[in-house]
């Protein structure tokens, strides 16, 4: 780099708060977001979004209805492209890049509104998330060539070992649409964590759960983590949850970040209990 | 090992299709079969490729598509120059290689042909698709129509709107192919239909079929999980149009004259109501409409003037029967109970 362009570059603030656990300090962070903003029309829903999250974190993205959450997640995954910011993925800047790259990159989701392939078996739908793990050609499966059958046997015992985090492997052959409420939520779940990724965001996972399955699905989100060596980003409702396996929270309001930090630093913070409750009369 | 609900799925269409061919060579080896039935047998065969390969677009990946003739009149038109070309540059005397190789030909050319259409079409989404896809079938009419070519010795000269080619006219524009060489056959026919059967049900149960399955049932969750959409639409697209073209040029070779105006709008939504009509993303389904469907008008000739309008009245009939929920209840009932194993379609609609 020349001097005559130093001498023109904008020096920016860079985040001056963030926090990671402590076990993943020194590691490079799956995620950070600098500045992420996105303008609908003149209407900011997300606006200076700045965000670290570490290598083994379980990260947790909360705030009231229409706070932006899931715009968050949707320019995270390259569903929208941001108005401005940056977005780094282990390291790499996604500007310009779409879903798909984000995701070969090492970004996989869940839907709120479950988005299933709903007409296909619950054992498909996890292929279809090892579709760029194990991989043949359009050739091998018309013609049937030795790659066919080696690479189906992988993803189809692949497929199970992944089912068989949440005790799925029965279902198997079930169609996916007629899987109860919870179950799709999980299948959900495999099928995100079948792209391999890096970092899981989950929206909204304990959503239509009772309070037993979520206890399980609390403890299943942790053994994925240890398992697989996994970032989670997670957005719910359900405090008893985010509270209980979120390392690093993340308070949104209007598209801005109003708090950062642990799960007890969050429940004292008095801006957040503003956000949720309102003001105290006579305050 | 237990087969899976797929596979026997599948080698029952099969043994179908082989069956009803044995059946076919039977009744022509008796004498049992009328003069009418023997040559609408290759047509049958080339609508039932057609209606499997225009599946693949509308049942698999999901799009309307409403220019397949389009791609028939590419390979019919490819097909018989190739064959005119082989005859009278090689002396080639082997009809079934020259069949064959004109059949491969007429895919080649129907495949370059959904590659250039489906750049700009799978852009689009639904109806608009629809719309453009129609359009497109069209222009190939219409560039058919407008194009002239000759066999001048070993030489194939290709023009545009000029009919004054030196040697023999082997496509003349707007009168079409005439003097063909008949060298389709039944027997390839009905080897056209297995191969076909064969590419969409091997396509559709690979990892490249369950992509485009995906991208169909839910868009935005296929892109998630890292599937290339452009790619696996086309795939499907260019695949279900070789197909098309190669049905193209058996049909090409079973008549002495064919013009242009043999492909037009009509043919595409003829190949449309054996779809839909067999079921949307039912092959089995569109091979028994596409057979059915071909022979009626000629059974129907004892209504005389009226034979189109029963032929409607059938169709409404068809219609009403496979999709009005009262009337498929009333079926539900007359049909032996199923296993409880197996959900039925609706029950997986409701969840």
């Amino acid at each position: 780099m020349t001097q005559r362009q130093n001498e023109k570059t904008r020096m920016v603030p860079v985040p001056t708060y963030a926090i990671v656990p402590e076990r993943d300090v020194d590691k490079r962070p799956v995620l950070e977001a600098r500045h992420l903003g996105i303008e609908f029309g003149g209407l900011k829903a997300v606006e200076d979004f700045n965000m670290i999250v570490g290598r083994t974190e379980i990260a947790g993205l909360i705030g009231p209805n229409g706070a932006g959450k899931t715009t968050v997640f949707n320019l995270l995954t390259k569903v929208y492209q941001p108005t401005s910011g940056t977005i780094l993925i282990d390291g790499k800047d996604t500007a310009g890049m779409n879903t798909v790259q984000a995701n070969k990159l090492g970004i996989a989701r869940t839907f709120q509104n479950i988005r299933l392939f709903s007409n296909m078996s619950v054992e498909d739908n996890v292929r279809i998330g090892l579709h760029n793990q194990v991989k043949y050609g359009m050739f091998s499966g018309i013609f049937r060539l030795p790659a066919y059958w080696r690479q189906e046997k992988r993803q189809h015992e692949q497929a199970l070992e992944l089912l068989s985090i949440f005790d799925m492997q029965d279902m198997a052959s079930v169609k996916a649409g007629s899987l109860p409420y919870g179950a799709q939520r999980r299948l959900e779940i495999v099928r995100a964590l079948a792209t391999n990724p890096l970092l899981l965001l989950l929206d909204e996972p304990a959503a239509g759960m009772n309070p037993h399955e979520t206890e399980e699905l609390m403890e299943n989100i942790i053994k994925i983590r240890d398992k697989f060596q996994i970032a989670v980003m997670l957005i719910e409702h359900d405090m008893n949850l985010v509270m209980g396996i979120c390392e690093g929270i993340c308070v949104l309001n209007y598209g801005r970040i109003i708090a950062k930090g642990t799960a007890e630093e969050i429940q004292s913070n008095p801006t957040v209990i503003e956000a949720y409750l309102g003001k105290r009369k006579g305050a | 090992m237990k087969l899976k609900k797929n596979t026997i799925n599948n080698l029952i269409t099969y043994i179908m299709v082989i069956a009803a061919f044995l059946l076919c060579q039977w009744m022509l080896a008796s004498g049992k079969m009328t003069r009418s039935l023997k040559g609408q047998l290759i047509p049958i065969c080339v609508y039932i490729v057609m209606a499997v390969s225009l599946n693949l677009v509308v049942g698999i990946s999901g799009e309307l598509s409403l220019g397949h003739a389009g791609f028939m009149s590419v390979g019919a038109f490819s097909g018989i120059v190739m064959s005119a070309w082989l005859a009278g540059a090689f002396q080639m005397e082997n009809e079934i290689v020259r069949l064959l190789l004109a059949m491969a030909c007429g895919g080649v050319f129907a495949g370059i042909a959904g590659v250039l259409i489906g750049i700009p079409v799978l852009r689009l989404r639904g109806d608009y698709l629809a719309i453009v896809t129609l359009a497109f079938g069209e222009i190939i009419r219409n560039i058919m129509n407008c194009l002239y070519f000759s066999l001048d010795g070993s030489r194939i000269r290709i023009s545009f709107n000029n009919p004054n080619l030196p040697g023999t006219i082997l496509i003349n524009g707007p009168a079409g192919a005439a003097g063909v060489d008949k060298i389709s056959t039944f027997g390839m026919g009905f080897a056209l239909i297995l191969f076909s059967l064969f590419v969409v049900l091997n396509l559709v149960n690979s990892r490249s079929g369950r992509a485009i399955m995906a991208i169909r049932d839910n868009r935005i969750a296929a892109e998630a999980m890292g599937i290339n959409v452009t790619k696996y639409k086309m795939m499907a697209f260019v695949t279900s149009a070789v197909l098309a073209g190669m049905a193209g040029a058996l049909y090409g070779l079973n008549f002495s004259t064919i013009t242009a105006s043999k492909f037009k709008f009509d043919t595409s939504i003829l190949v449309l109501v054996f779809v839909v009509l067999g079921g949307i993303g039912n092959i089995r389904g569109s091979i028994i409409a596409a057979t059915l469907l071909t022979i009626l008008p000629e059974l129907l000739r004892a209504f005389n003037d009226y034979r189109m309008l029963v032929y409607a009245i059938v169709l409404i009939l068809v219609m009403l029967m496979t999709n009005n929920p009262t009337m498929r209840a009333f079926f539900e009932r007359l049909r032996p109970k199923r296993s409880k194993g197996e959900p039925t379609a609706k029950e997986g609609e409701s969840a």
